[in-house]
C-alpha cells in the first residue's frame, strides 16, 4: 500500500484538473461533492498507507517516482514516514471536513467550480510539500501553497480590498522564500544533494556550526515568512479577505504550519546551530505575545482568529526552537482542529449575519445558533487551554519543555504563560460578543443556524478538539511514539520528569487561561456601555491593539514608500531620460539628417541626369588629371 | 586614312548633344533619342579606337552595348507608352512624384 502513497497527491490534483476544464458543466454542488470526494479519498489512501507506523514503530519509506533532476539529488521522491503521514492526515483529514463545509458556504457564488478547483489543487500541493523526499520537491511544494494561496485570498478579486490583500500575502512571501531560497543553495554547497536521505544523515559529521547556524536561520526565514511570524506575519491578517473556509484550511489548519514542518523536517541541521534554536524560539515567543496582544483589540470576528492563528503559530515556533519537535507536531495537531472549527464556525455566524463582521453588531446568537454556539464554545474552551480539551495538553506541553530547557528559556515560558492568559481573555471576549448579551443586529438581519452540510463538519471538528489533546498525553505519549522514528537521532526537549513540577507548570497554565477567561467575562458580561467604557479606558494600549501597533504603517513608510521612491526614480528620472532619451535620440538624429539632406531628391529626371553627368566629368578629370 | 582623332571630335560633339538634350528637353520620348545619342557616340569611340589600334575587342564591345540598348529601348519605351496612357503626357517635369 505504501508505494501507493502517491495516489494521495495524484486524487486531489485530478480532481484540480477535471474541475477546472469540466467544472462548469457540473450543476452546483457537483462540483463541491466531487473535490470533497478526491479529498476524503486521499485521506483514506494516507489513512491506509499509514498502518505500519500505528501497528509498531516502522521506519520511514523512500518511494522513488521517477528522476527529476537526479544531479543534485532532486527526483520525484515522497518520504514517507511518521511526521509525513500526520501531516498528510492532518491536511487531508481536516481539509476533507473544510471541503464540505464549503459546498454550503460557497453556495450561490457564481465561480463555485472554480473554488473548488483551487481548493483541490492547494490539497495536492500541500502534499507534496509534506511527502516530499528532498528539499527541491518541497520546495515545488511550498510556492505552489503559495501560489494558491494567492487565488484564494484574491477569490473575490473584484473587491479591491481582497486584491491588494492577495499581491500583500504573496509578496510578503516572497522575502521568506528568497531566504529557504539562499538556504537551499548553501544545503547544497555544503553536501552535494538536496536529497533529505543525503543530508541528515551527513549533517552531524560535515556541517560547520557556522554553517549550520546560517543554514537554520535563512530556513527559518522563510518559515517566518509561511508561518506568519514576526517580521513578516502583517501578511494573513489581511489573508482574512478570502473566504472563510479559505481562512481555516490555508491560514489556519495547514499551509501555515508549513513553516514549523519545514523547521522539525530539518531537525537535524537545527540541532547543529544552538544559537539559531534560541533565535527561532524567541522570535516565536515574541510572536505568540504581540499578536494575541492584538487580538484583544479587534472588532472583526475573522480578525480575531487571524492574530489567534499568529499567536498560536507562535507556540509552535517557540516549541521547535526549543527542539521539542513532538510538542510543536502535536499543537500543529490540535491547533489545527480547533482553528479550522473556529474559523468554520465564525463563517457560519457570518453567513448567519448576511455577511457581518462587526462582532460589535452580533451578540445573543447563542439562541439562533445553537449547534455552531456549542462547537464554537468547545473550540474557545480547546485554545484557552483548558482541561482536558485538545489546546491544554499540547500548549501545555509546549510551555512544560520550554521551562525544563531553563535558563534564557525560563524568560520565554514567562512569555508564553502570559500569552496563555491572553488567548483565554480574547478568545472569552469574541464568543461573548458573538454568542452572548443583547442582539445588537442590523436592521433586517435574520440570523439563522446554517444548513447541515455546515454543521457536520462542525461538531466533527468540535469532538476532535475535544479527544485530539488526548493522543499525547504525559500518562500515555501515543503521538510521541507514532513519531518516534522521525525523531530518533533527534535530541529533543521534554517536559521534566517530575511528576509534581509537571503537574505546578500546567497547573499554572491552566489558572492563566483560567484568569484570562474570568476577566474578559467579568468585562463582557455587561451592558455594551460599560465595556466600550472599559475599553475606551484602556486607552492609549487599546488605541495600539486595535491598531494593530500600527505595523502596517510602520512598513508601509519604512519599506514600501522607499522601494516606491526607487522605483520612482528609476522611470522617471533614469528611465525616460537615459534609456528611453538614447532610443529616441537615434531616431531624431537620423531623421534630422533625412530632413537636411531631402532637398536633394527633386523629382525632376533632369537634376538627376545633370547630377549624374557632373559625376561622370568628375571622375573623368580625375582620371586623365590625377592620372591613376 | 582619316585620322582617328576626328572621329573622336565628332563622337565627343555628338555626346555633348546627346546629353544637353538630356537635360533641356522634357518629353520622355526626345530624351530617350538623346540618351541613344551618347550611346552611340561612345561606339564610334569604340570603333574608330578599334581601327586605329587594329583591335577587335572595340567592335566586340559595340556589340554588346547594341544589344543591351536595344533592351533597354523595350524595357523604356514600354513604360513610357503605359506612362503617357495614364497620365496623357509625356512630360517628365509632370512626373516628380518623387521628390524628397
Amino acid at each position: 500500500m505504501i508505494e501507493m502513497v502517491w495516489l494521495a497527491i495524484a486524487v486531489p490534483l485530478a480532481g484540480a484538473l477535471f474541475l477546472h476544464l469540466f467544472g462548469r458543466y457540473l450543476k452546483e454542488p457537483l462540483s463541491g461533492v466531487v473535490a470533497s470526494l478526491a479529498v476524503g479519498a486521499s485521506f483514506f489512501i494516507g489513512l491506509t498507507a499509514a498502518i505500519p507506523f500505528f501497528q509498531d514503530g516502522a521506519p520511514g519509506e523512500t518511494i522513488l517516482l521517477w528522476e527529476w533532476m537526479p544531479a543534485i539529488g532532486a527526483n520525484m521522491e515522497i518520504l514517507w514516514d511518521p511526521l509525513a503521514a500526520m501531516m498528510t492526515l492532518i491536511v487531508t483529514g481536516v481539509g476533507a471536513l473544510i471541503h464540505v463545509f464549503a459546498i454550503g458556504y460557497m453556495h450561490g457564488d457564481e465561480r463555485y467550480h472554480r473554488f473548488f478547483a483551487i481548493l483541490n489543487l492547494f490539497i495536492a500541493s500541500m502534499l507534496t510539500l509534506v511527502l516530499a523526499g528532498n528539499y527541491a520537491m518541497l520546495f515545488l511544494g511550498w510556492e505552489l501553497v503559495g501560489l494558491c494561496s494567492y487565488l484564494l485570498i484574491g477569490f473575490w478579486f473584484n473587491r479591491h480590498s481582497a486584491a491588494a490583500a492577495a499581491k500583500k500575502a504573496f509578496i510578503v512571501n516572497r522575502i521568506g522564500d528568497l531566504g529557504l531560497m539562499v538556504g537551499l543553495m548553501l544545503v547544497f554547497t555544503a553536501f552535494g544533494t538536496l536529497s533529505y536521505a543525503g543530508i541528515f544523515d551527513r549533517a552531524d559529521a560535515e556541517l560547520t556550526t557556522g554553517l549550520a547556524t546560517a543554514i537554520a536561520l535563512l530556513f527559518f526565514l522563510g518559515a517566518a515568512g509561511k508561518s506568519a511570524q514576526i517580521p513578516l506575519y502583517v501578511w494573513l491578517p489581511d489573508a482574512m479577505e478570502g473566504p472563510t473556509p479559505v481562512s481555516a484550511l490555508i491560514h489556519a489548519a495547514t499551509m501555515v504550519t508549513a513553516g514549523v514542518y519545514l523547521i522539525a523536517r530539518s531537525a537535524a541541521i537545527y540541532e547543529l546551530a544552538p544559537a539559531a534554536q534560541v533565535i527561532v524560539a524567541t522570535v516565536g515567543a515574541i510572536t505568540a505575545l504581540w499578536a494575541a496582544t492584538i487580538a484583544i483589540g479587534q472588532r472583526d470576528i475573522k480578525k480575531v482568529l487571524a492574530y489567534s492563528t499568529v499567536s498560536q503559530l507562535g507556540y509552535m515556533i517557540l516549541a521547535v526552537g526549543t527542539t521539542a519537535y513532538v510538542a510543536g507536531l502535536f499543537h500543529l495537531m490540535t491547533h489545527a482542529f480547533f482553528k479550522a472549527l473556529l474559523f468554520l464556525g465564525a463563517g457560519s455566524v457570518i453567513h448567519a449575519m448576511n455577511d457581518e463582521q462587526d462582532m460589535y453588531k452580533m451578540g445573543g446568537l447563542f439562541k439562533k445558533m445553537k449547534i455552531t454556539g456549542v462547537t464554537m464554545g468547545i473550540a474557545t474552551i480547546a485554545i484557552a487551554g483548558i482541561p482536558p480539551l485538545g489546546g491544554f495538553w499540547s500548549k501545555d506541553v509546549i510551555l512544560a519543555a520550554v521551562f525544563e530547557r531553563g535558563g534564557y528559556f525560563s524568560f520565554l515560558w514567562v512569555i508564553g504563560l502570559v500569552t496563555a492568559l491572553i488567548t483565554g481573555f480574547y478568545m472569552t471576549r469574541q464568543f461573548i460578543l458573538v454568542f452572548m448579551g443583547k442582539p445588537r443586529w442590523d436592521e433586517g438581519v435574520e440570523p439563522h443556524e446554517s444548513p447541515r452540510v455546515m454543521t457536520v463538519p462542525l461538531i466533527t471538528l468540535a469532538v476532535l478538539s475535544t479527544v485530539g489533546g488526548l493522543t499525547n498525553t504525559p500518562i500515555r505519549l501515543s503521538l510521541e511514539h507514532f513519531l518516534e522514528s522521525s525523531f530518533e537521532t533527534i535530541q529533543q526537549a521534554h517536559p521534566p520528569d517530575e511528576t509534581w513540577l509537571l503537574v505546578v507548570i500546567a497547573l499554572l497554565s491552566v489558572v492563566a487561561g483560567a484568569v484570562g477567561i474570568g476577566a474578559a467575562w467579568v468585562s463582557y458580561r455587561r451592558p455594551r456601555e460599560d465595556w466600550e467604557r472599559l475599553e475606551s479606558g484602556l486607552q492609549p494600549a487599546w488605541g495600539w491593539w486595535e491598531q494593530a501597533y500600527n505595523v502596517d504603517d510602520f512598513y508601509g513608510a519604512a519599506i514600501v514608500a522607499p522601494g516606491k521612491r526607487v522605483a520612482e526614480v528609476a522611470a522617471f528620472d533614469v528611465d525616460i531620460p537615459i534609456i528611453d532619451g538614447a532610443v529616441n535620440g537615434v531616431g531624431r538624429l537620423v531623421r534630422g539628417v533625412g530632413d537636411w539632406i531631402r532637398p536633394l531628391q527633386t523629382g525632376y529626371v533632369r537634376n538627376y541626369g545633370a547630377l549624374l553627368l557632373a559625376g561622370t566629368i568628375a571622375v573623368v578629370v580625375w582620371l586623365t588629371v590625377g592620372g591613376a | 586614312m582619316i585620322d582617328p582623332g576626328w572621329y573622336m571630335s565628332l563622337a565627343g560633339v555628338l555626346f555633348i548633344i546627346g546629353a544637353l538634350g538630356l537635360l533641356l528637353r522634357r518629353n520622355a520620348l526626345v530624351m530617350f533619342m538623346c540618351i541613344e545619342l551618347m550611346l552611340n557616340a561612345v561606339n564610334l569611340t569604340l570603333i574608330s579606337a578599334g581601327r586605329a589600334l587594329n583591335d577587335l575587342n572595340g567592335q566586340v564591345a559595340v556589340f554588346f552595348i547594341l544589344v543591351v540598348a536595344a533592351a533597354e529601348v523595350v524595357v523604356g519605351l514600354a513604360i513610357i507608352v503605359s506612362i503617357f496612357r495614364l497620365r496623357s503626357t509625356a512630360s517628365v517635369d509632370e512626373l516628380s512624384e518623387l521628390r524628397g
